[in-house]
């Protein structure tokens, strides 16, 4: 279009028909085939992989990356990231045990609480650290890549701080509950997962703040020309994801069963991985929650499959790198079939 | 000028499509040495195709194709630069980051027998050649810190010298100043004389008579009208061009035009006191009333864009005050600006349009606050879409397709109906017509002036005069920065505007 001479041809773009339907479907078409072919794989490997358990046990293992991955999703459909999401979710964890009253073998000089001052208290740091990730990036101008590195550290410290090389067992007895209790057999994390899951497409799919986001992810430029605050929308997505870190965090701890240092590491791998495999762009504006559970799921059946299937364990990590690198190809290949399709 | 040595380039009854929709039919086109031609037609009109043909970008076609008469096939641009053709863009597509001698030997830097680049016999070199394109820019410097109609300049520069026997030139004025556009011609001429054949495509049908020795003039896919520049004129150019005379197209190229008394009695909406920026812009002050359109004229560089940017809150100013509606304002933001009434369309559409999503959540953009509180309402915004769709005639109606099917013409209509299901009290448009062809600018400029007699104060910002004196009831006009003149309730004409200016 850039040359004002190419004719119009919307008739061109729909006698294409279905090639040009699956080139532009790519993003969410590719996650899924991954996901059907994993699972027939690992069912046809393993005799224990396709039982009504492991689908229990595989929701279960998603859940705590799937409530973060749910402010993550935000965060990189306006094309930045949050590299602090773990180190979040880690020092909301220990400072709502840090909150509540430890059996004396526990060597922290903690400050017990009632149980849901402990949960404010918790959510209100996540919330700050989230607020200050955003002070970064919107009034500062930090990169958010280099802003959430450095959060990252610093919610290490408080972590470190806190904890002091020690473990700590107790939270509220309502975390541990949502954590590690079930009803009915299904665990209470997976229904809250689900929920925060649900929520989450909610508000992309159907608020005006959802569509704000999908719009400055797009083209951040024309937000702005059209009036829109997108600073106010970028710090808003920043809190998202932190405050989503923290719920993973308090409940991660809860489902573990103790609350210590580096015990979410994992978790910023992962949960970046279930997003971007999922097929939400890194350049924003395309994709959602829908992409980050067939993501959850793909990372979900992989990392579960492969215990069923007796691979050297140190195989497995390798195998891990290699599905993730082969999803940022496809990533970024979709986009350019997108940009292709458009001119 | 022409003479009797083969065509350089002959295409004969050139065919192609795409999909299913036909962009050239049985196109000829002849291009001798030494020879300068000229290309008009409207935007679609297959322009842009033939001369992606030309360079190599487009290989799937019917038809012959002939260098120096003998039959060629290219299957890449990179074929084509090889053969001696080279293309500058629309856009510019320079190396911000390097310097000006870089920039002008991109791609082929001399080397000495090492390999090594002999950086003074470059920046020589390339100092030289920019003289004579009138340019006295320090070869070292970093392109990126020149005024961009000096960066054109240079771009063309490279394209110019590289030693090309076929040159595509696409716009290449739209950017420039005046003098710049001169400056631009006498090098054309010279290699004209040194018998390198020159492809000129542009909008302005002035600059196309004034430079070519043969014009060709396109319509739907084909050629309609091939003469001498000397035997035609700009009214039967355009008439080719868009099949019939039209009324708002001749009052836009009217050359006195005179300007209505200022509607003293109306509201004023916008009123800027002593406004100032950095180097950009002196203490400039003016005031909008209600249903009056404002031109603001200058060259490339004049504080127009700043001045813009301060009206819709992207840029703060260092001094001076911003009132609307008589209430001083201090905008933090763009949706601060937006909030208090003001509407803001950029001198590129790509700025403030996505492409990607359709047409309706384009349109529905800057209300959804007005029409939604916390939910969306999907078939709200549609409806008014489709309202604005049918009201600009934007083509094809369909409020789902995806923008970037549009025409450039029909994006801009898009970027102008963001606007209009909410009336602002100010609208703020940066070069609303540039780039645009004759149909699609007379739709513009009746959308505009429909707005105005709504009673909105319109403030259109250009560096074409054609644009302002076909908008504006009143003008001011910038020179580097500052109001040098304003003109009211009197007869203007392009003449004493460029004067001005």
């Amino acid at each position: 279009m850039a040359h004002g001479d190419t004719v119009p041809m919307p008739e061109a773009q729909r006698a294409g028909g279905i090639a040009s339907l699956l080139r532009s479907q790519m993003r969410n078409i590719a996650p899924f085939l991954t996901l059907i072919f994993l699972t027939a794989f690992f069912a046809i490997a393993s005799p224990s992989f396709a039982t009504i358990d492991n689908v229990g046990n595989i929701l279960t293992q998603v859940s705590v990356t799937g409530i973060i991955a749910v402010g993550l999703t935000f965060v990189i459909l306006c094309a930045e990231i949050d590299l602090s999401i773990a180190a979040i979710a880690n020092v909301t964890g220990i400072a709502v045990a840090y909150f509540t009253l430890q059996e004396s073998y526990v060597n922290i000089a903690n400050v017990p609480m009632p149980g849901f001052a402990a949960i404010l208290l918790a959510l209100a740091l996540c919330a700050l650290l989230g607020v200050v990730n955003a002070f970064g990036l919107t009034v500062i101008g930090i990169p958010s890549f280099i802003m959430t590195l450095a959060m990252m550290q610093i919610a290490a410290g408080i972590s470190a701080m806190l904890v002091r090389g020690q473990i700590a067992y107790k939270v509220p007895p309502v975390i541990t509950t949502l954590g590690s209790g079930s009803i009915a057999g299904i665990p209470w994390i997976v229904i809250v997962a689900a929920l925060m899951l649900l929520l989450g497409h909610l508000v992309l799919t159907y608020t005006r703040f959802g569509r704000y986001v999908y719009m400055v992810g797009g083209n951040r430029e024309a937000a702005e020309y059209s009036g829109l605050n997108v600073k106010l929308i970028l710090g808003s997505v920043m809190v998202i994801s932190a405050v989503c870190s923290g719920i993973g965090g308090m409940l991660g701890v809860a489902h573990f069963g103790s609350a210590q240092q580096n015990e979410f590491d994992t978790y910023l791998l992962d949960s970046i991985a279930a997003v971007v495999v999922g097929g939400t762009s890194l350049f924003g504006g395309r994709g959602g929650i829908g992409n980050t559970i067939v993501g959850l799921f793909v990372l979900g059946v992989l990392n579960n499959g492969l215990d069923h299937v007796n691979i050297d364990s140190f195989l497995k990590i390798l195998i891990r790198g290699l599905i993730l690198l082969a999803a940022l190809v496809i990533n970024v290949y979709a986009q350019r079939l997108r940009a292709k399709a458009a001119d | 000028m022409l003479d009797s040595r083969p065509p350089l380039l002959q295409l004969q009854d050139i065919t192609k499509s795409f999909g299913g929709v036909t962009a050239l039919r049985g196109v000829d086109f002849t291009l001798r040495p030494g020879e300068i031609h000229g290309l008009v037609g409207e935007n679609g009109a297959g322009k842009s195709t033939l001369m992606k043909i030309i360079a190599g970008v487009h290989t799937g076609f019917s038809g012959r194709f002939l260098l120096d008469g003998r039959e060629v096939h290219f299957n890449s641009a990179r074929d084509a630069r090889a053969a001696g053709i080279a293309m500058v863009h629309q856009e510019l597509s320079v190396a911000p980051d390097l310097t000006v001698a870089e920039n002008v030997f991109l791609g082929n830097q001399p080397t000495n027998a090492l390999g090594l680049v002999q950086w003074r016999r470059m920046a020589r070199e390339a100092a030289e050649q920019l003289k004579r394109l009138g340019i006295d820019a320090d070869p070292m410097s970093r392109l990126g810190d020149l005024p961009i109609g000096v960066q054109q300049l240079i771009e063309i520069a490279r394209v110019l010298f590289s030693g090309a026997r076929i040159i595509i030139l696409d716009e290449p004025t739209s950017a420039l100043s005046p003098p710049e556009v001169e400056r631009l011609f006498a090098a054309l001429r010279r290699l004209r004389e040194q018998g390198t054949g020159i492809i000129f495509i542009s909008h302005f049908i002035e600059d196309i008579l004034l430079i070519s020795d043969e014009v060709t003039v396109f319509r739907n896919g084909r050629k309609i009208m091939e003469t001498r520049a000397a035997d035609t004129s700009k009214a039967a150019l355009i008439e080719a061009m868009i099949g019939k005379g039209r009324d708002a197209l001749e009052d836009s190229y009217t050359h006195d035009i005179t300007l209505p008394a200022p509607p003293v009695d109306k509201p004023i909406v916008v009123e800027a006191d002593g406004l100032s920026l950095a180097r950009n812009l002196k203490s400039v002050s003016f005031s909008v009333h209600a249903g009056e359109v404002l031109g603001v004229y200058g060259f490339m560089g004049c504080g127009q864009l700043e001045l813009a940017r301060i009206l819709f809150g992207k840029l703060a100013p260092d001094a001076g005050e911003l009132r609307v509606s008589g209430e001083r304002n201090r905008f933090k933001s763009t949706a601060d600006a937006r909030r208090a009434g003001i509407a803001f369309v950029p001198e590129s559409r790509r700025d403030m349009l996505f492409l990607q999503e359709p047409v309706y959540k384009n349109v529905s953009i800057s209300i959804l606050d007005r029409i939604n509180a916390l939910l969306l309402k999907p078939a709200r915004e549609r409806t008014l879409a489709q309202r604005q769709v049918e009201q600009l005639q934007i083509r094809p109606a369909d409020v789902e397709i995806e923008l970037g099917l549009l025409s450039g013409g029909n994006q801009q209509k898009v970027a102008l109906a963001k606007w209009l299901s909410h009336p602002p009290r100010l609208l703020v448009l940066c070069e609303p017509t540039r780039g645009m062809d004759v149909g699609a600018k007379s739709d513009v400029i009746q959308i505009v002036r429909q707005l105005r007699d709504q009673g909105i104060a319109v403030i259109v910002l250009s560096t074409e005069p054609e644009t302002v004196l076909s908008l504006a009831d009143r003008v001011i006009v910038l020179k580097r920065g500052e109001v040098v003149r304003e003109f009211a309730g009197e007869t203007i004409s392009k003449d004493r505007l460029l004067e001005a200016a």
